[in-house]
């Protein structure tokens, strides 16, 4: 049997008083052997990152080590001076973090700081040998041309490429043990696919014991070898992957997984009523740069379009120019066959209520200082009630979204981001519109919350045939809830169609890539409908 | 609990002299032993025998007035003076700031220049022109020290408002048809109001000093009113025989100024959880 190179045993972490719990992280024990990726899961709020810390002994202030060994290859943590920690750090265990972007020195070329590590771990090395070390770390990294990017700078890079470059310092002193927090949360999925590759066969290679840290179960299901499930600063279940994935015993872990959208079309029947929004070549230009370019399409009434796309390819642009929210540069609007791209002062005013949007922010979309009574009642009255209808409307609204009377007091404070994202659905059918913008409006909710809000809008698109558009970064989730889908890319359309279509036969090799990078694909295949207990629609 | 008390010490020393020196100002007439106009005997030193059981604590001046009845009074000068010109600053700059903020483009670009013409003058320069060309008196003390802080309050609400301008929940109130006005006054001003609840704090110690210079050149308010940046003026060529002449009433301007500064650093520190957005990190 090998050793472990990170062993916990009884960690416990204590919270600050006042705290909604008394522990960030209570009783762990784990292990973590060579050549493994043992992956945590688990919801915000759960203390994945509280461990990750602790390991690298650098809680956050406030929050204390109480009891519990941490053992990295073989040396116990806890006997270590702040000197000896040091030269741990780096030298037998690293760490990638989520913003690949931060966590590189602007100022200094990448080829430098990896170097850097070295130069800190390994004095005695001779300059020319650190050289050739950073130019293999890069080209293990299989970025094109090493000795070119070892002199570029972080912002002449992508942030794939970047993220790449700080795995190369993670592995430049070859640690046994590799930290990694959320690593590819922050990238596009076509490139958070290429660095699950890069990290699995870097592990076959070199054997590092990996501590992989995320919230998606589709990345779990593409890296880990084994699962620990944390709930609330406990270790639920752990096991093998296939176990965790397809035979959890814990109630907890069979509702997380079980919360995970399909990656598969619902049948729906065709929707073929009139359009109720119609946008023929919307276009915004930023100078040269054309962030829309050109876009058409047609919403039918009652029906749900996903816009899908990744980051910079204008999705978002496109929900603001259609809410005027951003003046178009050219190309129409028609919603409900009336014209909405080029009316103005109070003709804008009035129609706004129409067309309505959520935010993706669930803590920046709502003015901390107004209850929620005061801003659902007032968007009843822009919406054209009166104002003793708008209160008893306001009450309807709380409850449909599924919170209490009580709430309307409120303030936004007062909630959590599922709780804040409701108040939004709110307060955008507070203005009984016709059509709902979504955008992205569950990609910052944990799973089970997502799940819920997904939900809800099903149902109330069934109760009251709103047309939604639903603009998001997720396959699995444009797949569960949508009728049609767009893809966009770099501000152009490239592909648009019926959902069961665009999934099975995609037209655009770009959609292609996209459907072929969405994680968990095998695991998908051979998905237990025991598990689909609750999906999401009802079809 | 222990590292949280420690800082709060100064604050409250702060919230304590502002607070002293307000209720001088209010309960002026009750507290100062004489009355802060009337001539008795001049120039005697602090805490001399005023025959009839009662003390000059700090002398009288040349013309034989109580100086500590002088602080009292001069104290209700400076404090009304000082809160009404900070305030009427501060309606004209965040005014001003909110609807660059909102409108942006050339709302902006207007306001911007008009500011920044008026911040290019040197403050003191520009208050010795205001009150030389209108006359002393406290009204144009505000007229002055709002002419010259405004521009600075409005480059600070700008900043703010194009900010907030940006957030979701501006955007969701424009996209609700909601009207300017209510967006500025009800979205946006609360949310800017913590940064400018410290500065106005500082900003009226600043105001206190420049009522004090203002007083010391001759331009605050008329004489024989109290004013302690006069005092320290009158007493200034007997200040090497009788320092007391001027002493008391330096230590009165530093005092309320120390004051506020204190009490501005705290409320900073209370601001320390800025409205922000819990980084979400999907594209």
């Amino acid at each position: 049997m090998t050793e472990p190179v990170l062993r916990i045993d009884g960690l416990t972490v204590g919270l600050p008083g006042g705290s909604d719990r008394a522990l960030a992280v209570n009783d762990l024990s784990l292990e973590v052997f060579p050549g493994e990726i043992l992956c945590i899961v688990g919801e915000s709020g759960s203390g994945k990152s509280v461990l990750l810390s602790a390991i690298m002994r650098a809680l956050p202030r406030g929050l204390g080590h109480l009891k519990g060994g941490i053992t990295v290859d073989g040396v116990d943590l806890a006997t270590l001076s702040e000197r000896q920690l040091r030269r741990m750090r780096g030298n037998s265990m690293a760490m990638i973090f989520q913003e690949p972007m931060a966590s590189l020195n602007p100022a200094i070329p990448v080829g430098r700081q990896i170097a850097e590590v070295m130069e800190i771990h390994a004095p005695t090395m001779p300059v020319a040998e650190r050289r050739q070390r950073v130019i293999d770390l890069i080209t293990d990294t299989n970025l094109p041309d090493p000795p070119a990017i070892a002199r570029r700078f972080p912002h002449q890079l992508s942030g794939g490429q970047c993220q790449r470059i700080v795995i190369a310092m993670a592995l430049a002193m070859n640690p046994k043990l590799l930290l990694a927090d959320e690593p590819t949360t922050a990238l596009d999925v076509t490139t958070q696919a290429q660095i699950l590759k890069l990290v699995r066969r870097l592990c076959g290679i070199h054997g590092h014991g990996i501590l992989f840290v995320t919230h998606d179960f589709g990345v779990v299901a593409d890296i880990a070898d084994r699962v620990a499930v944390m709930q609330e600063g406990r270790l639920v279940e752990i096991g093998p992957v296939d176990d965790i994935l397809h035979r959890a015993i814990h109630p907890y872990t069979r509702r997380l997984v079980a919360a995970v959208p399909r990656f598969a079309a619902v049948a729906r029947a065709p929707i073929d009523t009139a359009p109720s929004l119609r946008i023929t070549g919307l276009s915004k230009f930023y100078g040269a740069v054309r962030a829309l370019d050109g876009v058409t399409l047609e919403v039918a009434a009652g029906s749900t379009l996903a816009i899908v796309g990744e980051s910079g390819s204008g999705k978002s642009t496109l929900a603001k120019a259609i809410i005027r929210l951003i003046e178009p540069s050219q190309g129409s609007i028609t919603i409900g066959g009336h014209d909405f791209a080029t009316i103005t002062g109070s003709a804008l005013a009035r129609q706004r209520r129409l067309i309505q949007i959520v935010f993706q922010d669930p803590f920046g979309s709502l003015n901390p200082h107004r209850s929620v009574g005061a801003l659902l009642v007032r968007a009843g009255v822009l919406g054209g009630l009166d104002h003793d209808a708008a209160v008893q409307q306001a009450h309807d609204l709380v409850a449909r979204v599924g919170l209490k009377p009580e709430a309307l007091a409120r303030k936004p404070l007062a909630f959590s981001g599922g709780q804040r994202q409701r108040i939004g659905i709110a307060r955008a059918l507070a203005m009984r519109p016709s059509i709902l913008i979504a955008d992205e409006s569950v990609s910052a909710l944990d799973v089970s919350v997502q799940k819920q809000v997904l939900d809800l809008l099903a149902e109330i698109q069934r109760e009251t045939r709103l047309t939604m558009l639903f603009i998001t970064h997720d396959m699995r989730v444009a797949a569960q809830i949508a009728d049609r889908i767009l893809v966009m890319r770099r501000g152009r359309v490239v592909e648009y169609g019926v959902t069961l279509t665009v999934l099975a036969r995609p037209s655009h090799p770009y959609t292609a890539e996209l459907l072929a990078a969405t994680p968990g694909q095998v695991w998908e295949q051979t998905r237990q409908p025991a598990l689909e207990a609750g999906m999401l629609m009802g079809g | 609990m222990r590292r949280r008390m420690l800082p709060r010490l100064p604050v409250l020393f702060g919230a304590l002299i502002v607070l002293l020196w307000v209720l001088c100002a209010v309960l002026a007439p009750w507290l100062a032993p004489f009355d802060p106009l009337h001539s008795l005997q001049p120039l005697v030193p602090p805490l001399s025998d005023a025959g009839a059981g009662r003390m000059f604590w700090l002398g009288t001046d040349m013309l034989g007035r109580d100086i500590l009845s002088r602080l009292i009074f001069g104290a209700r000068a400076v404090i009304v003076w000082a809160g009404f010109a900070t305030a009427t600053a501060y309606v004209i700059g965040i005014a001003g700031g909110l609807v660059a903020g909102f409108y942006r483009g050339h709302a902006d670009r207007l306001l911007s220049f008009l500011a920044n013409v008026v911040l290019s003058f040197p403050v003191l320069v520009l208050y010795i022109l205001i009150i030389t060309k209108v006359g002393a008196s406290g009204f144009n003390i505000v007229l002055a020290v709002t002419f010259a802080s405004a521009p600075a309050i409005f480059r600070i609400v700008r900043a703010l408002a194009l900010d907030l301008r940006e957030r979701d929940f501006v955007l969701a109130a424009i996209s609700q048809g909601e009207t300017p006005l209510r967006i500025m006054v009800l979205d946006m001003l609360p949310n800017a109001a913590g940064p400018l609840i410290v500065d106005a704090c500082l900003r009226l110690g600043y105001t206190t000093i420049t009522i004090g210079v203002l007083g010391f050149l001759g331009l605050g308010l008329p004489p024989p009113t109290p004013d302690w940046g006069g005092m320290v003026n009158e007493g200034r060529p007997l200040a090497f025989a009788f320092p007391h002449l001027i002493l008391f009433p330096c230590i009165a301007i530093s005092s309320l100024m120390l004051g506020l500064s204190l009490l501005a650093d705290g409320l900073r520190d209370g601001e320390q959880r800025p409205l922000k957005s819990t980084g979400t990190n999907l594209p």
